[in-house]
């Protein structure tokens, strides 16, 4: 037996609140669940801000990689292997890059890629291939083994069928998030069967496809990416917070620059700051780390920094009006101007936030070849793009549905010790 | 204020129209490897590089009214074209993003073709590959393309006169 055939003597499994048991038979898979590239996950939360809208929301990405490598081991053990379309060969392949797609996320990595102009996927890439516990393990497989799972997970393998598993408009990492995201922040609009849509995939050369009678669990499914995307994904709450993190990140940059003097140095940013980001250095990072700066932060002589660290430790956030760019664009100026006049740097403290920040998305049906949609296996062996069959899917997936806020300090603004006339006039502004 | 939008609107106003929203997407990502300042985050997918965060935006400044998208059908799919507003040209006015030798490059981009684009966004994506190895990938993750050799030459050629008019 081989190393990549090796089994555990006895079954190990994981209890999960949303697939009640992850179960791992393979050597390989156990043990690239124990480096430490991979236990790094466990101190990097799924949702990042939203934690401080819904309080439930702190379960970390180390879990969601664990439910997408188990979600994608039932499609494979229960319902692909057999058929002639599924090469068997792929089976460990599949695996490891579903268990390792998310491995090249940071704390809050959304805001910190914004920052300082990086793509977690690059780390994914190097974390697999360089010199990780991570890449031993892979190694071990086979010498080209830790590139074909780095390109599975980049979607550049010419093995689109397993790239599809993981990285398509139905694939187990959103099915994954949706509940475990659902499961956590409270919410009840992440449901759907998936043991029903599981049943009813099918492997083809280039994708998964769903068989016509699984029609209304996929409906389900994609109405609640729907349903989450504008009730938990864009919640406005964790929207103001994401504005203040990518604010402090930005001040702290700024300062750097300015040669500014921190009471504490940020040796953790360095790197970031000078845009030099070493793997080791990347590998330090976790969301611990991140909030012991913004505590310390608290006490910088910066009042910008400062006041930031406070709203985002303290949960003291921005407030938001709704905001139409088109008709409104006018009145952005002159409110840049007015904060401005009373004393409050708009950069940090006059925020537009649209949807086109966030990084999630509706299901779309693959117009113009922009994306590969969903596709129906029909009784006579033919695909049909998904929204052309289900009218509830054509309904969501037609319209378009867009939003934008504008985030600012409500309680700079009452203060009217201080430019008191022109704070007035801000106020009757956003109201 | 939104920027990243009117660094979008300006690269279509320079470009007159744009027709498919594939030669958009794959137009920006190529802008955005020859160091035109577009932070929109793009993937490989099935047909190459494409960003969700810019089909969003597309979609807000169709929604703003600051971009006209007119839809057509063409054989058996459909296809859309986009074209600046008045309105989007007055915001324009207010926001404008210095972006020297936009104009040129857009232009050119514009009279290629999406397929030929598309080959050279791949090209690019797989830029730190070398010359074989890209050919390879070419040939395997776009063999529905059908791609020769002689036309990747001319994507490489292609990409060199395009950072040429930059530099």
């Amino acid at each position: 037996m081989t190393y990549s055939t090796e089994k555990l003597s006895e079954e190990k499994v994981f209890k999960d609140p949303v697939h009640r048991y992850v179960h791992v038979r393979d050597r390989v898979i156990w043990d690239l669940v124990g480096t430490k590239e991979f236990q790094r996950l466990r101190r990097i939360k799924q949702l990042g801000t939203t934690f401080l809208t819904f309080h439930g929301a702190e379960h970390s990405r180390f879990t969601h990689s664990l439910g997408v490598y188990e979600i994608v081991r039932r499609m494979i053990d229960d319902v692909f292997d057999g058929r002639p379309e599924w090469d068997h060969d792929d089976r460990l392949l599949t695996l490891c890059a579903a268990l390792l797609h998310d491995l090249g996320h940071g704390p809050f990595s959304h805001a910190f890629e914004k920052v300082f102009d990086f793509d977690h996927e690059d780390f994914t890439r190097a974390i697999i291939l360089g010199d990780t516990e991570v890449n031993k393990v892979l190694q071990h497989v086979g010498s080209d083994f830790p590139e074909k799972v780095a390109e599975v997970i980049a979607k550049t393998s010419p093995k689109k069928l397993v790239v599809s598993m993981i990285s398509s408009q139905i694939d187990a990492d959103r099915m994954d998030y949706l509940q475990r995201d659902a499961y956590f922040t409270g919410v009840s609009y992440g449901q759907f069967d998936m043991e029903r849509i599981l049943r009813v995939m099918r492997p083809r050369e280039e994708q998964v496809v769903i068989k016509k009678s699984g029609m209304h669990a996929v409906e389900d499914y994609i109405m609640s990416r729907y349903q989450m995307y504008w009730q938990v994904y864009f919640h406005p709450v964790s929207r103001s917070a994401e504005v203040i993190l990518t604010k402090i990140l930005h001040r702290a940059k700024q300062l750097f620059k300015e040669h500014y003097l921190f009471k504490y140095e940020p040796l953790h940013f360095f790197s970031f700051f000078r845009e030099n980001v070493t793997l080791e250095d990347y590998l330090k990072l976790d969301e611990a780390v991140i909030m012991y700066y913004f505590q310390i932060w608290q006490e910088e002589a910066d009042p910008i920094l400062s006041d930031l660290c406070r709203r985002f430790v303290n949960r003291n956030l921005f407030k938001y009006a709704e905001f139409d760019p088109a008709k409104e664009y006018k009145k952005m100026a002159e409110l840049n101007a007015l904060f401005i006049q009373a004393g409050i740097d708009p950069d940090y403290y006059l925020v537009v936030d649209s949807s086109s920040d966030l990084p999630y998305d509706f299901y779309r049906p693959g117009e113009e070849e922009e994306r590969l949609p969903i596709h129906l296996l029909m009784k006579s062996g033919e695909l049909r793009e998904f929204s052309r069959e289900s009218e509830i899917v054509d309904a969501i997936s037609g319209k378009r549905r867009t939003d934008h806020k504008l985030y600012y300090p409500a309680d700079f603004l009452a203060d009217e010790t201080t430019a008191g006339e022109i704070k007035k006039q801000i106020r009757s502004l956003l109201e | 204020m939104l920027k990243d939008h009117a660094k979008l609107m300006q690269a279509i106003m320079v470009s007159g129209e744009i027709v498919g929203r594939k030669k958009l997407q794959k137009m920006i990502y190529i802008a955005k490897k020859i160091h035109f300042p577009f932070n929109d985050r793009f993937q490989f997918h099935f047909y190459g590089p494409y960003s969700e965060e810019l089909t969003t935006r597309v979609e807000e400044l169709c929604n703003m009214g600051f971009l006209n998208e007119i839809k057509e059908k063409k054989g058996g799919y459909f296809q859309y074209r986009y074209t600046l507003t008045e309105s989007g040209k007055e915001f324009l006015s207010l926001n404008e993003v210095e972006m020297p030798f936009l104009e040129d490059c857009f232009q050119d981009m514009n009279k290629q073709n999406a397929r030929f684009l598309e080959l050279v966004s791949t090209v690019l994506f797989f830029d730190e590959l070398p010359r074989e190895e890209v050919k390879n990938k070419v040939f395997t993750l776009k063999s529905s393309q059908r791609y020769t050799e002689a036309e990747i030459e001319e994507a490489y050629r292609y990409i060199e006169s395009l950072r040429a008019k930059v530099q």
